[in-house]
């Protein structure tokens, strides 16, 4: 399959290079935000860039932080292009329309285990899609 | 979405561009989650520290403070600062992170936000009640309210807690609808935690069963009615540990009177918890048997853990930094008492307003060349690993002897 539909949606459309983990996502927990780098040394993404990168991950983790954050990563061009959960929350969604960044979340397959780390995605908030466009 | 004549108002920009931009903030978020409409609360609790903000967040609240407007609507209420001024330069801060900080507060008092500075609220300013719509940010206090108190509320983050102080309301989905209050997954008890990072641990360890925001887990089997800081540090772990927002525990939370009055009859026992999972918990994180310094904090001490603390504190002289977190309400009472100075006299810092994790952890780390961090909050040591900390979790007793010899027993 190489179209996924998300039942939550916000942002503009965007295709970008996937950055793919089945593990959660705190921008505090996680993330040395001054070096751009996944930061929690149990992360599964540990030592890896996430900027610039379309993050696919299984579920939104930890504090409220996360709100802020985005938009301050964005600020600086530290960010993340856009972000794909399984399992959204609302710190999540608050901090992605915050920082005006795209963000699809709910699927009916697990997206961590169907795209592969690396492929290049399309998505689409007003059709709610996930389109790869290669692996 | 539905919208009322007033938010029509406030989006058409009648009521000023801070109240049409807080609306529609409020808008694109209540529409990614389905919300129906909106729905008014009473009180809002912000999460601020200027290192979540940085320079970006603190110039958009200065943005919105130079409007000259109204401000906020309800009373609206802070969570900790990023530092305690008078106590910045022990903690290796810099001058660039305090200016940060007063032009932070400066554009809050002007929105007419009281600056609180505490994440212990539903303990020290007014908690909410059953039923009571609010929008609060800090996981620990949106889920000790949901839980406890029986109000309403969604993890509001910062920008999202302001704007429903702006508004007076905040979209209809999520915790506000009784259909996401009803148990999701059951727990069984089979040991009650006897101190507090004993329930921190449990806390933890049901936040990782439940894994998201949307888990509600019942809990069965406690053998006491637990304390307030007892149920502070058991929900605040569960929350940082799943992003978890409700709990409820039968015969003890104000919606699980029953086990069947929050679903949990339709549920099978998913999971047992006894002492033996709790210790390895604890023994997961203890890394190292020298420490660096000893944190007290998150959440902030309650008035009767500084009392235990400052019993426990009697007459040492501590080798390590021993750092202990406190709201503003409660410090004044903590002074009063003589806990401050029996704390300080041992060679521990008590802090007010500011929490450890949002005061530029990693800054500290590096200035001070803390690593090995020992603490009672489990809470702390789950987030403090992606600040290059290596946090270990033990009990009040074992971090105060670990301050006095440097090493955790």
């Amino acid at each position: 399959m190489t179209l996924f539909k998300a039942r939550h949606a916000m942002g503009s459309k965007v295709t970008g290079t996937a950055l793919v983990a089945n593990d959660g996502f705190s921008a505090r927990y996680d993330l040395d935000r001054i070096n751009g780098v996944f930061s929690r040394p149990t992360h599964k993404l540990a030592g890896r860039s996430y900027v610039d990168r379309i993050l696919i991950l299984d579920t939104a983790k930890g504090g409220v932080a996360t709100a802020w954050m985005l938009h301050e990563m964005k600020a600086r061009n530290m960010a993340p292009m856009a972000i794909v959960l399984n399992s959204v929350n609302t710190i999540l969604a608050q901090g992605a329309a915050m920082a005006g960044m795209t963000m699809l979340a709910g699927f009916d397959v697990d997206v961590t285990q169907s795209i592969a780390d690396g492929a290049t995605v399309e998505l689409d908030p007003d059709t709610g899609t996930l389109r790869v466009v290669a692996d | 979405m539905k919208l009322n004549d007033e938010e029509k108002s406030m989006l058409a920009g009648e009521q000023g561009r801070v109240a049409k931009q807080a609306i529609e903030h409020q808008i694109q978020v209540g529409r990614f989650f389905g919300a129906a409409d909106f729905v008014p609360v009473t009180q809002a609790h912000i999460m601020a520290d200027t290192e979540s903000l940085g320079e970006a967040g603190v110039v958009w609240l200065e943005d919105l403070a130079n409007a000259g407007e109204r401000g906020v609507r309800i009373p609206t209420i802070t969570d900790p600062r990023g530092t305690d001024f008078t106590k910045a330069e022990k903690l290796g801060q810099a001058e660039w992170m305090l200016s940060l900080e007063r032009r932070a507060i400066n554009a809050f008092r002007r929105l007419g936000v009281s600056m609180t500075d505490t994440c212990i609220n539903y303990q020290t300013v007014v908690a909410a009640t059953r039923g009571e719509h609010v929008a609060f940010g800090d996981t620990g206090v949106v889920i000790y309210t949901n839980s406890i108190g029986g109000a309403k509320s969604n993890f509001e983050g910062g920008p999202s807690a302001l704007a429903a102080g702006i508004t007076g309301r905040t979209p209809r989905y999520g915790y506000h609808l009784e259909s996401h209050r009803q148990a999701t997954v059951r727990i069984q008890l089979e040991w009650t935690p006897r101190e507090l990072s004993d329930w921190g641990a449990l806390g933890a360890i049901i936040g990782r069963i439940c894994g998201n925001y949307w888990q509600v887990p019942v809990v069965d089997g406690f053998d006491r009615f637990p304390t307030s800081d007892e149920i502070k540090h058991f929900g605040a772990a569960m929350a940082s540990f799943g992003s978890t927002a409700l709990f409820h525990l039968v015969g003890i939370t104000p919606e699980a009177y029953s086990l069947s009055a929050v679903g949990g009859d339709r549920l099978p026992i998913g999971h047992r918890i006894g002492e033996e999972d709790i210790r390895r918990l604890k023994k997961s994180y203890a890394a190292d048997k020298t420490i660096d310094l000893v944190v007290f904090s998150a959440p902030q001490l309650s008035l009767y853990e500084l009392r235990d603390l400052a019993g426990l504190c009697q007459g040492r002289t501590f080798k390590r930094p021993l750092l202990v977190t406190t709201s503003p309400q409660v410090k004044p009472d903590s002074d009063r008492f003589g806990y401050t100075e029996t704390i300080e006299s041992a060679g521990g810092t008590v802090l007010t307003g500011m929490c450890f994790y949002q005061s530029y952890a990693r800054e500290m780390s590096e200035a001070n060349g803390w690593r090995r961090l020992a603490t009672n909050s489990a809470k702390l040591v789950n987030i403090l690993g992606g600040y290059g900390y290596v946090p270990m979790l033990a009990s009040m007793t074992d971090c105060v002897d670990a301050a006095e010899t440097g090493e955790l027993k």
